[in-house]
C-alpha cells in the first residue's frame, strides 16, 4: 500500500538535494547554514521516526538557531534572466500552461477516479490520503513531461526548487513549528484557563451576549493558537455545549458548523496561521510579511459578524 | 485559576509585535510553556520533537516547488501575464473572484489540496492579477503591485475556508461531530456541511465587493 511515508521519502529526497547543492554554491555566503538546514528537514522527513522524540527535538531546535540567528539566507542558483523567459513565453505560447495544469488535473482525476470508480475498493492507498498521494505523482508526471519537451539541464528542477525554497527560506518550517507549540499549549491547559475568562465575560440570561462571547472567543482563542480547530473544543466545552445548546436550546449541528467558521475569520487575522499568511507573503516576495493578513482583515470582520449573527438566528429558530 | 499558562501566549504576541525571528520566538513560548506545565527540559523537547515529527505532512506540499520553478524558466509567469493582457475585459477584481468561486466551489468537493499558495498562486494567479492591474491602470508603484499581489492570495485563503467545510469528509467536520459526540449528541457529516453554506455565501459577496472596489481604485489611479 502506498502510505504518507512514501511521500515523506520524496519530499526527503528532495531536500536532501537542495543541502547538497547548497554546499556546493561557492557563490552562497551561507551556503552551510542553508545547507545544514535543509539537510535538517531532510533526515526528519527520511529518518524522524528512527531518531527518536528527543532526537527529533534536538532537530527542531536545530532549525529554529539556524534560522533565528540569521544562518541562512536567499541564494541565486543558475536560472534564466527576464529576456530570456519573455523569449520563451513567445515561442512556446499558451502550450506552456499544460505541463502546470498537470498536477492539478492529476490530483483532481485521482481523487475523483479513486473515490467514485472501484479502484478505491482495491486498497492500493493509505485511506483519506489520496489526494496528496496523486498529488507527488502530478509532479512526477509534470517532471518527465517537460523533460521530454524542454530538455533542461538535469539538476534544473533542484536547483529551481532550491532557488524558490531559499525564497521562502525558514517560512516553509514554521507551519510545523506553529502546530507543535499547540500541543505544548494543549498539554499547559492554556485551553481551559481561556474558556473560564471567556465564561466570566458573559451577562446572565442574554442569549445574543452568549452568542456575541462565543463567537468572538472563537476568532480570538484562534488568533492566538493560529488554528480554529484548537479553538473548538475549549470554545464548546466553555461555552458551546453548557449555555448554548444546553442553557438555552440552541441547535448542536448550527453552534457547531457556524461556530467553526467564526474561528476560520480569525485564521484570516493571524500570523500563527503562518503557512495560510506568512509563507504566501514570503512566496510571493512581498516587502510587507504582514501583507497578506492585511489584504484579509476587512474581509473577515464583516465576516465575523455575519457568522455571529447566523449563529443567532439560525440556532434558535 | 491558574494563569501561568497564558505566558506562552503573551510571548508569541509580544514576539511577533516586536518582529523577533518567528522561529525563534514559537521555540521559546514552547519551551517556556512546557516548562510551566510542569515537564522537565529533556520531556519538553521530546514533546516538541514528537509534535513536529507527527506534523511532518504540512512539509509535503512542497514538492511541487521543482516543477513551478522550472516552468519559471521557461517563462511560466511571463506567459500567464500575456494571456490576461489579451483578453480585453479582464481586471484584477473580476480574475479574483474566477478564482474565489474556482477555489471555494473545488475546496467544497473535497479538492482543496489541488490548488494553494505554491501550486497556482505564485505560479498562475498573481502574475495574471499583476498584468490585468497593469492593462487597467498603467505602470504599477512598488506598494500597488504589492496589493495587488497579497489580494491574490487573500482570495485563496477565503476560497479555501469558505468552501472546504461544504465538504463532508474535512477535517473540521470530523472534528465537530467527535466534539459534539463526546457530550452526547450525534450529528450527521452532511447537517454539518449544510450549515456551513449560508456563511459560504456570505464570504463570497463581501471577499467580491472588496474585489470590485479594489478594480474601482485601481482604475481611478490610473486615470
Amino acid at each position: 500500500m502506498i502510505t504518507l511515508h512514501w511521500l515523506y521519502a520524496l519530499a526527503g529526497a528532495m531536500f536532501a538535494a537542495f543541502a547538497l547543492l547548497s554546499a556546493l554554491d561557492k557563490s552562497h555566503s551561507k551556503r552551510f547554514g542553508n545547507a545544514t538546514f535543509w539537510g535538517l528537514m531532510a533526515l526528519s522527513l527520511l529518518g524522524g521516526d528512527a531518531i527518536g522524540d528527543f532526537g527529533n527535538g534536538l532537530l527542531v531546535l536545530g532549525l529554529a538557531g539556524l534560522a533565528g540567528f540569521g544562518f541562512i539566507g536567499r541564494s541565486h542558483p543558475p536560472t534564466t534572466n527576464d529576456g530570456e523567459r519573455q523569449g520563451w513565453s513567445e515561442r512556446l505560447g499558451n502550450k506552456l500552461f499544460l505541463p502546470a495544469l498537470i498536477i492539478p488535473a492529476t490530483a483532481l482525476i485521482g481523487t475523483l477516479a479513486y473515490n467514485y470508480t472501484g479502484l478505491g475498493s482495491l486498497g492500493w492507498i493509505e485511506p483519506k490520503r489520496e489526494t496528496y498521494v496523486f498529488l507527488g505523482l502530478g509532479v512526477l508526471f509534470a517532471l518527465a513531461a517537460i523533460f521530454a519537451w524542454l530538455r533542461p539541464p538535469v539538476t534544473a528542477p533542484l536547483q529551481e526548487g532550491r532557488r524558490l525554497i531559499d525564497a521562502i527560506g525558514w517560512a516553509a518550517v514554521l507551519p510545523q513549528m506553529l502546530a507543535s507549540l499547540g500541543v505544548l499549549f494543549a498539554a499547559a491547559g492554556v485551553g481551559d484557563t481561556i474558556g473560564a475568562l471567556a465564561r466570566m465575560v458573559i451577562p446572565e440570561g442574554s442569549i445574543f451576549a452568549t452568542v456575541i462571547v462565543f463567537g468572538l472567543g472563537m476568532a480570538l482563542f484562534t488568533i492566538v493558537m493560529g488554528n480554529a480547530f484548537a479553538a473548538f473544543p475549549v470554545m464548546a466545552a466553555a461555552i458551546g455545549v453548557p449555555l448554548l445548546i444546553q442553557g438555552y436550546g440552541g441547535d448542536p449541528a448550527v453552534v457547531g458548523a457556524i461556530g467553526m467558521l467564526a474561528g476560520f475569520c480569525g485564521t484570516l487575522m493571524t500570523p500563527m496561521a503562518a503557512n495560510f499568511n506568512l509563507v504566501p507573503a514570503a512566496l510571493l516576495e512581498l516587502k510587507d510579511q504582514y501583507g497578506v493578513i492585511r489584504a484579509q482583515v476587512a474581509t473577515a470582520l464583516p465576516l465575523l459578524l455575519i457568522n455571529i449573527l447566523l449563529i443567532y438566528w439560525l440556532a434558535f429558530r | 485559576m491558574n494563569y501561568w499558562p497564558l505566558i506562552g501566549i503573551a510571548l508569541v504576541v509580544i514576539g511577533f509585535a516586536l518582529k523577533f525571528n518567528p522561529m525563534l520566538v514559537v521555540t521559546v513560548s514552547a519551551v517556556a510553556t512546557g516548562l510551566i506545565a510542569g515537564m522537565d527540559s529533556v520531556e519538553v523537547i521530546s514533546t516538541f520533537g514528537k509534535a513536529f515529527n507527527d506534523n511532518r505532512i504540512i512539509a509535503i506540499v512542497w514538492i511541487v516547488l521543482p516543477v513551478i520553478g522550472l516552468l519559471e524558466r521557461f517563462g511560466l509567469q511571463q506567459r500567464a501575464a500575456a494571456m490576461i493582457r489579451n483578453l480585453k475585459s479582464a481586471t484584477t477584481g473580476r480574475l479574483l473572484i474566477l478564482y474565489l468561486v474556482y477555489r471555494q466551489i473545488t475546496a467544497a468537493i473535497g479538492l482543496h489540496s489541488t490548488a494553494g499558495h505554491p501550486q497556482t498562486v505564485r505560479p498562475l494567479v498573481a502574475p495574471m492579477a499583476l498584468a490585468a492591474a497593469e492593462k487597467q491602470h498603467g505602470e504599477l508603484t512598488e506598494e500597488e503591485a504589492e496589493k495587488v499581489k497579497a489580494y491574490s492570495a487573500a482570495t485563496d485563503n477565503v476560497g479555501l475556508f469558505f468552501g472546504e467545510d461544504i465538504f463532508l469528509a474535512i477535517g473540521s467536520i470530523v472534528l465537530i461531530q467527535q466534539i459534539m459526540a463526546g457530550y452526547g449528541y450525534s450529528l450527521a457529516p452532511l447537517e454539518l456541511a449544510l450549515w456551513a453554506i449560508p456563511s459560504a455565501i456570505a464570504a463570497f459577496l463581501i471577499h467580491s465587493a472588496r474585489l470590485l472596489l479594489f478594480d474601482r481604485k485601481l482604475r481611478r489611479r490610473g486615470q
